[in-house]
């Protein structure tokens, strides 16, 4: 059964509950400021991060649901020392020693160590529930890192942060752009990985560059975390090795593009997609919008539309905006255009939870 | 002594009253500022102590020149003010 659903916004956070088998929104509330990501920690609280403009990057934690609210710790980049360079190989530009953007929360399931993934490019960790965050320099310091680019935004960023559950210090992140990279030490030292991804993006003889590629989002099954779903720029990757290695679904129609995906949590052979018409338009393909579903580990797929507009959606599901529920069953997503949709079934049928909600960033089950 | 004051927007975020304290620099100005209202600091400043990008200062009605390390002086009785610059559309 679904807990709540913590929907962050370009205005706001807004809380959904279940009430017999009708979800309403129950709290809309920091209204007013863009929330570019929530997590609901181990140990039942409500962590946010806001991007104010011209004031930055804000956490605010809640232990009661969302009624309120109190100022948690911003992850806070090292003082950049005198002569370092660090510039972003495609733009030429400096990397600021800035919190821009906080582009993912993730908890540790047994310890309960939260995870922050930045733009520009930083994993910073907490072990006091948010009330403080240190910078992992042996990424940030990594001679690699200096190697990201920006893709969508200015500067690269960590999008994904998977914690291996069978053993919490194994580590895993994806980068956009710079690929897939792993720690088996607790963060110690780090290893680029993710063989097999190709970025059409990149000159042929650079394109199967483990270092170049843009996985847009990186999800594992928590019951058989070696199996990593990835929704890349240039397609849908699978690993079955824990990210070593990746290979190339060819079949996902009708498109492979897109940003977001879901892995059951408990099969590791059954994933859910939201796919557009690829990079430079990115709209739903004829204006029907689609979830893709494969049942059978990505040798079909099966495209799935009830409940969803078929006719002139020009919805885009941004990389955290589609989630699953820990029992399997519930799935929810929300779009550029402020629609949220929920599905009891695995996807089978859809209902629309709101199509006047503002631009929708990132949508997530929490207890 | 010296007064900074806080674009009413800030407010809406976290407690940022006026004050008037004892500062030859804005840099010693905002210091002091933070050591009263230590919260402040991060929605003025960014992570490496300068001036955010989309934050306009005003000292004595004259835009801060040194928006890196904040030393421009100031004057007995200069006035600073800490506003939002005017971005995007």
């Amino acid at each position: 059964m679904a807990g709540n659903l913590v929907v962050g916004t370009r205005k706001g956070v807004f809380i959904l509950g279940r009430r017999g088998k009708e979800w309403r929104i129950e709290q809309a509330t920091l209204l007013g400021d863009p929330v570019t990501m929530v997590l609901g920690t181990v140990d039942g609280a409500l962590l946010i991060a806001q991007d104010m403009g011209h004031f930055g990057v804000k956490m605010k934690r809640s232990r009661d649901g969302g009624a309120t609210w109190e100022d948690g710790a911003v992850p806070k980049y090292p003082p950049k020392p005198e002569g370092v360079e660090d510039i972003d190989p495609t733009r030429r530009t400096p990397v600021p020693w800035d919190n821009k953007r906080v582009w993912a929360l993730e908890a540790s399931p047994r310890s309960g160590e939260l995870w922050c993934g930045t733009i520009p490019g930083a994993l910073f960790r907490s072990k006091d529930g948010g009330d403080s965050w240190q910078i992992v320099d042996s990424l940030w310091n990594h001679p690699g890192r200096k190697g990201w680019f920006g893709g969508g935004a200015d500067y690269p960023g960590i999008h994904s942060v998977l914690i291996d559950p069978r053993n919490e210090s194994t580590i895993r992140i994806g980068v956009s752009c710079g690929g897939l990279w792993t720690s088996r030490d607790d963060g110690a030292t780090w290893t680029l990985e993710g063989r097999g991804m190709r970025a059409a993006f990149m000159p042929p003889e650079q394109a199967l560059d483990p270092a170049f590629q843009d996985p847009h989002r990186i999800v594992q099954c928590e019951s058989a975390p070696d199996h990593l779903w990835i929704q890349h720029h240039n397609g849908i990757f699978k690993s079955d090795d824990g990210g070593r290695t990746c290979w190339e679904v060819q079949n996902a129609q009708p498109s492979s593009f897109g940003f977001a995906v879901a892995v059951h949590p408990d099969d590791p052979k059954t994933a859910w997609f939201v796919p557009g018409v690829k990079d430079e338009k990115r709209y739903p393909v004829d204006g029907a919008l689609v979830v893709t579903r494969t049942r059978d580990g990505a040798e079909s797929f099966e495209v799935l539309r009830d409940g969803l507009p078929q006719q002139h959606a020009y919805d885009i599901v941004y990389r955290h905006g589609l989630d699953i529920d820990a029992a399997g069953e519930t799935l929810a997503f929300g779009s550029t255009t402020g629609n949220l949709w929920l599905s009891d079934d695995q996807g089978e049928h859809w209902q629309q939870l709101s199509s006047s909600l503002p631009p929708i960033y990132c949508v997530r089950f929490a207890a | 002594m010296a007064s900074v004051h806080f674009t009413p927007n800030l407010a809406r975020h976290i407690e940022c009253p006026a004050a008037t304290l004892p500062a030859g620099t804005v840099a010693e100005l905002l210091e002091r500022y933070f050591e009263r209202w230590p919260n402040v600091r991060g929605f003025v400043l960014d992570d490496q102590g300068e001036v955010r990008k989309h934050i306009k200062v005003l000292v004595d009605g004259r835009n801060l020149r040194d928006r890196r390390r904040l030393m421009d002086g100031l004057a007995a009785n200069s006035e600073v003010y800490v506003f939002q610059a005017l971005s995007g559309g």
